[in-house]
């Protein structure tokens, strides 16, 4: 007889076989479970969990798929006499059956990284690190732009950098010919850097106290968006050769920039590139954007730029010098207290 | 195509909720996904599909549940309903709207055994 819900002759066999007819179960897997009594007074209990249809002598009836947690499981069956009693949450009755239940997740799909990311952003606090996610397509001049704000600031400032692309190690290879340290993170298939894997290169890079870090990340106008690394900002390059309704086309990244840069400005009278109406899109996108517009290969603009770099280095500076008073402050405190004890 | 990292994050989240509730198979997986969280829909549903194969939720059917976009119109000085960042607000056409729902992509619920 079928084993599964007891009811027939012939010969069970799971795993999507059939039993013998009038009796099918095309499911070889088992959810819930219901008990009809049949007009003619049999009565017969299974399992099932995907689709399944069968066959009694005296009507036909099919299930198909899974129920929707909340979804009576009701049907009407020609001849009537249908007793359900999987009825409940995980429609199943029988002791012993496999119980379906709902388990409750609310979890963000991003948790993970952004797990990574905090703890990539109190480690930059604590040691005064000013974390920029430099971010931008392919060819928009990002580590051209990298090399000459190193040339820019070396000597003044620590600086170190993490280099994401999907392959070779061309762009660190070009970073530390400037003579600062740099790891290169290769994402293989991976189209972003994420805050795992930022973790590991800063553990590897050891940035000094009170230093920027640039992190560039793979050329994608799309997907970075989306994976916070622990940065203090992200910063979006805009070449000018690119067209300016892309803050439109790609508005995630746009979004969540704090900065951008409007590179290659030196190539403008010979295009028809109009940057009041980039610059406009971009804030309808994002009303708080900041905007610099400068040229790695002739300088213009540059200075700004490297403002705004030492402004936010001055501040991750200051915060993490505040932490070390209210620290020491809190110290002397206790030990006052442990004095006033002892 | 970051889908498939999101993929592989909704397989770490029902892993681990393996581990803690006790469950070794997954029925039907029940997302959210708001209109502002740059996700493609078809495209998660394709990397899921090659991401959980092999996996407890090997065949788990997949729901995903939209959650509107809206934001709030400094202009107005109120919440409206938004389709995308770059929506102006549809009382005021502005673009002083800061998204305020929809961004979230979450894993709600599974239908377990």
């Amino acid at each position: 007889m079928c084993n599964v819900c007891g009811c027939g002759q012939g010969e069970t066999r799971i795993d999507g076989q059939e039993h013998d007819p009038p009796h099918v179960h095309d499911a070889h897997t088992h959810v819930h479970a219901h008990e009809n009594l049949h007009a003619d007074g049999a009565v017969h209990s299974h399992a099932h969990g995907r689709a399944h249809s069968h066959t009694h002598s005296g009507h036909d009836h099919v299930h198909d798929a899974l129920h929707a947690a909340d979804m009576p499981h009701a049907y009407d069956h020609p001849l009537g006499g249908d007793l359900h009693y999987g009825l409940g949450p995980a429609r199943a009755h029988a002791p012993g059956l496999s119980q379906a239940r709902m388990v409750r997740i609310e979890q963000d799909i991003l948790a993970k990284n952004n797990a990574y990311a905090a703890a990539n952003r109190k480690r930059f606090a604590e040691h005064g690190i000013f974390a920029v996610n430099l971010v931008s397509s392919p060819g928009s001049g990002k580590t051209t732009l990298l090399v000459k704000t190193i040339e820019a600031l070396r000597g003044e400032v620590p600086m170190a950098v993490i280099e994401g692309d999907q392959q070779t190690s061309m762009d660190a290879d070009r970073i530390r010919a400037t003579g600062v340290a740099a790891v290169q993170v290769n994402t293989g298939r991976g189209c972003h850097l994420d805050a795992h894997m930022v973790g590991h290169a800063v553990e590897r890079l050891h940035p000094a106290e009170d230093s920027l870090l640039f992190i560039e990340n793979v050329g994608n106008l799309v997907c970075p968006a989306g994976f916070d690394l622990g940065e203090a900002h992200k910063v979006v390059i805009l070449s000018v050769t690119e067209g300016e309704d892309k803050p439109l086309k790609y508005p995630d990244m746009f979004h969540a920039a704090g900065l951008m840069l409007l590179n290659k400005m030196d190539l403008l009278p010979h295009l028809a590139f109009d940057t009041a109406r980039c610059v406009e899109y971009a804030r309808r996108i994002n009303p708080r954007l900041e905007v610099i517009e400068l040229s790695a290969v002739s300088g213009q603009g540059m200075q700004a730029w490297l403002a705004w770099l030492t402004a936010g280095l001055e501040r991750a500076r200051l915060a993490r010098q505040q932490n070390v008073d209210l620290l020491k402050r809190r110290i002397a405190e206790l030990e006052a207290q442990l004095a006033a004890k002892s | 195509m970051h889908e498939m990292s999101l993929a592989e994050g909704v397989l770490q989240i029902i892993e681990e909720a393996a581990r803690t509730q006790g469950f070794s198979r997954v029925r039907e997986v029940r997302l959210e996904v708001g209109q502002l969280a740059g996700v493609e829909v078809e495209a998660l549903r394709f990397c899921l599909d090659a991401v959980l194969r092999g996996s407890l939720a090997e065949d788990a059917r997949l729901e995903v549940e939209h959650t509107p976009g809206a934001g709030w119109c400094m202009l107005c000085g109120m919440t409206v309903p938004i389709a995308a960042y770059y929506d102006p607000c549809p009382r005021c056409g502005g673009h002083q709207v800061t998204p305020t729902a929809g961004m979230q992509m979450r894993v709600k619920d599974l239908l377990v055994e």
